[in-house]
């Protein structure tokens, strides 16, 4: 590989986008800096099953109370996605010690447990219709959770710019419903063969 | 029976051998042949404590031991305590690894004729601590999960006040068909049959929206090729028409081919795994399953896509070490044509028939597969086999040529999820259209629109609503008819046993809800002593009437069925007198056959077709 080995090739990529999207999903604080195009896990902050602290930078009113997060929807999905595509045996292989082409056999395998958990329980759209790389105008009024404006923002809406990523939605949500004594926390049980 | 005042819904289900399905016409909202119909998702366990609805329920039985799932993890929505055992997705899952626990086809043991199928004898190679289930418990299983579910979504129309059809494989026999009716029964409802070919002819028809009238003409006839997952089922529907309208009459079903799509990713994976073998790598049973799952997506992607050449498999490690443990291999559109569409559909020519091997002795204790793998060479020798069967219809005299060597179909209906694979359906089409060819015959033409997956459910549903008197109506009567066997008056020759022969006791073609008595012949029948008859189906002599005794048969021509016995309880008679009977043969309006013996007072005593010693009758 020709890339300088401080960069993540592309399967590290992959593992770092999935434990991204785990993490966003989990962790409200991480999710923000996310949103806010923070740099990335650098400190690690609390596990999901920790409630975190407010952030502070509070003007003069008490700052609106934020969601905590309920974790068993999370292990829930993390474990569909170790049972149908092997995610967190995936993301915990140190990829160094094997060639591209395992690592694109493997990747078959989650790829393929992925889209079918995400077919299966989700119904995902895109945000906008248009083509990427076409020219959109966001009207007043946009809003602005869906649509993230990037690079020359100044000005006022009417705004005119490129279509860089379409977004996705999740336009529904349809996970198993779990018995009332299930301990989500196991995400794959140990297998024993007798 | 089934036609509930009340109903609110007419109900569908497919009692499939790998998989179950309900769908449901709301009667309310529907008028003639707008039907409004959905299918209901089947709330099921997919993993411990954890319940998905699905649209279909895998027709898998899992018996857990009880130290395998903590408390609490294996109820259903709807279920007091705990399951003893699970049907649906988590049985086929779990099944997978520990088979010894599993019963599967259960529908195809409900039909086999060399076992007792009320006694718990699934899963056949379980050890003795398992607790064992018979192909009518397991059936009324399946058929339970589904009033439960159908409970626990519309609560305000109770399942057994709906009209409810459940399906049945045209093939299956008198024996089969009463057992299905029983499994419901015992589910707590009752039910009407109908065979799958037709109900996916229903399906088309109402698929259509009413333009179906315009894709068939008077005089067509359409083959129904019918492959499920563990079966496949053919059936001949001709249209008539009758006082100006258009009239599908099924005129002939095929025999029971134990041989379905299942059967076909089966074959290929172990196809691959003998690949794998020459290399030196051998799969545990885990592995298979994945290799299975693996063969089936490369099948559909390989005869779904013509320009795909290649398509990989993985078979991912059974430990974490995803990465180093998987093993990669992968399937070539060669080995696909050579495999499926060759193997399981060869292009062969019209005289082609299905190979027979002699069975060694203890074949029985499994079930009877098919030997020929070659599902156009079963078509072949069915389409010729029935060469004669509208010969005598209305509307049809004149149109069969003495010189055809087989039925000559005009349009061609498919269903099954194998023929999701345009190049296979078209491999049948093709087939067909060279044996038509062959005989200066126009070619037959597909029929488009057909729902795959769900189409026999939905056409179930259809029929429950149609037979209401909201929709067209598939007529036809019985697809058989049905002989006893007597011993010949002849006098004995020494070491011979006496020749048999066969007396009609229900005739080809009876509608549903008649009853013919056999003229003239009375049996003496004993008391309290059970008497057993030699029980015969033809699927091809349709002139004989109730009655007519066959001295001479061609080979093709009669299939000896399980024996069939009459008992007549001591009740107000004593013990060893004997009853003058007469027997009457019923076609119920359930969709089953039923004979009885009836005295000449009127008394009435059900003469059964399965016999609970039915192995030591082969």
């Amino acid at each position: 590989m020709s890339t300088p080995s401080n960069l993540p090739g592309f399967f590290s990529r992959l593992s770092i986008a999935f434990g991204a999207l785990f993490k966003s999903l989990g962790d409200a604080e991480f999710a923000a800096r996310v949103r806010d195009d923070g740099v990335g896990p650098t400190a690690a902050p609390a596990p999901a099953t920790v409630p975190t602290p407010a952030p502070a930078p509070a003007p003069t009113p008490a700052p609106p109370p934020l969601r905590a997060p309920s974790p068993d929807s999370a292990l829930q999905l993390l474990s569909l996605f170790q049972r149908e595509a092997r995610l967190i045996d995936f993301a915990h292989e140190n990829l160094g010690a094997y060639s591209d082409a395992d690592i694109g056999a493997a990747a078959r395998v989650v790829h393929e447990g992925c889209a079918r958990v995400l077919r299966e329980h989700f119904a995902i759209e895109p945000v906008r219709s248009e083509n990427e790389g076409s020219r959109v105008t966001l009207d007043e009024g946009f809003d602005a959770a869906s649509v993230r404006l990037t690079g020359n923002v100044v000005g006022k809406a009417p705004f005119t710019g490129t279509l860089s990523h379409r977004g996705w939605r999740a336009a529904k949500v349809t996970l198993p419903q779990l018995a009332e004594s299930h301990d989500a926390r196991v995400l794959a049980p140990a297998e024993v063969e007798l | 029976m089934s036609q509930p005042e009340n109903a609110r819904y007419a109900i569908g289900i497919d009692l499939g051998t790998t998989h179950s399905a309900l769908s449901y016409v709301d009667l309310q909202a529907s008028d003639g042949e707008k039907a409004v119909e959905s299918v209901l998702p089947i709330p099921q366990l997919t993993a411990p404590g954890t319940i998905e609805a699905l649209p279909l329920l895998p027709s898998f039985l899992y018996l857990p031991h009880p130290d395998e799932m903590p408390a609490g993890e294996r109820a259903l929505p709807w279920s007091q305590g705990e399951e003893t055992a699970v049907a649906g997705e988590m049985a086929r899952s779990r099944g997978a690894t520990t088979p010894i626990r599993l019963v599967s086809s259960a529908k195809s043991w409900l039909c086999h004729p060399g076992v007792d199928r009320r006694a718990a004898i699934l899963p056949q190679d379980a050890p003795d601590e398992v607790p064992r289930v018979s192909p009518l418990t397991a059936s009324t299983r399946y058929l339970e999960h589904l009033r439960q579910a159908w409970n626990a979504a519309h609560p305000e129309a109770p399942f057994d006040q709906q009209s409810v059809t459940v399906t049945i494989p045209a093939s299956f026999d008198p024996a089969a068909r009463e057992l299905t009716a029983e499994a419901a029964r015992q589910a707590g409802f009752a039910p009407t049959l109908l065979e799958e070919p037709q109900a996916a002819l229903y399906s088309w028809i109402q698929g259509s929206g009413g333009r179906w009238r315009k894709q068939v003409a008077p005089g067509d006839i359409i083959l129904v090729v019918d492959v499920g997952g563990g079966t496949s089922d053919f059936s001949l529907i001709a249209i008539l028409e009758r006082d100006g309208k258009l009239e599908p009459h099924r005129v002939a079903v095929g025999d029971h081919i134990l041989l379905g799509g299942d059967n076909m990713d089966l074959a290929l994976a172990h196809f691959v795994a003998r690949k794998l073998s020459a290399n030196g790598t051998t799969l545990d049973a885990w592995q298979m399953r994945a290799l299975t799952y693996g063969c089936r997506s490369a099948k559909e992607e390989l005869l779904a896509n013509p320009n795909a050449t290649t398509h990989p498999i993985v078979v991912p490690s059974r430990g974490s070490k995803l990465i180093g443990g998987s093993i990669r291999t992968e399937l070539t559109r060669e080995e696909v044509t050579s495999f499926i569409t060759d193997g399981f559909f060869p292009r062969v020519e019209a005289g082609a028939r299905p190979a027979v091997r002699a069975r060694a002795g203890l074949t029985q204790l499994g079930l009877p597969y098919a030997q020929d793998a070659a599902i156009t060479r079963h078509l072949a020798a069915f389409l010729a086999r029935q060469a004669g069967a509208t010969a005598e219809l209305e509307g049809f005299q004149g149109r069969v040529n003495a010189e055809h060597s087989f039925l000559h179909p005009s349009a061609v209906l498919f269903n099954g999820g194998v023929f999701k694979s345009g190049i296979l359906a078209q491999r049948v089409m093709d087939t067909i259209n060279d044996w038509l060819y062959m005989e200066g015959a126009e070619p037959a033409r597909m029929l488009e629109g057909a729902d795959l997956d769900l189409a026999v459910a939905r056409g179930a549903a259809y029929f429950s609503y149609a037979r209401r008197g909201g929709g067209v109506r598939i007529r036809g009567g019985t697809a058989r008819s049905y002989y006893v066997g007597v011993e010949s008056s002849m006098p004995a020759i020494p070491g011979m046993e006496p020749p048999l022969e066969a007396l009609c006791v229900a005739p080809f073609g009876m509608e549903e809800g008649s009853e013919l008595e056999l003229p003239g012949q009375e049996f003496g029948l004993v008391i309290g002593e059970p008497v057993t008859f030699r029980f015969f189906g033809s699927t091809t002599r349709r002139q004989d009437r109730i009655g007519d005794v066959l001295e001479f048969w061609g080979p093709d021509e009669l299939q000896e069925l399980n024996e069939i016995q009459a008992t007549l309880p001591a009740e107000g008679r004593v013990a060893g007198e004997v009853v003058q009977v007469k027997l009457h043969a019923l076609a119920t309006d359930a969709g089953t056959l039923e004979l009885a013996a009836v005295a000449r007072d009127g008394q009435r005593w059900k003469i059964e077709f399965d016999v609970r010693t039915a192995s030591d009758a082969s």
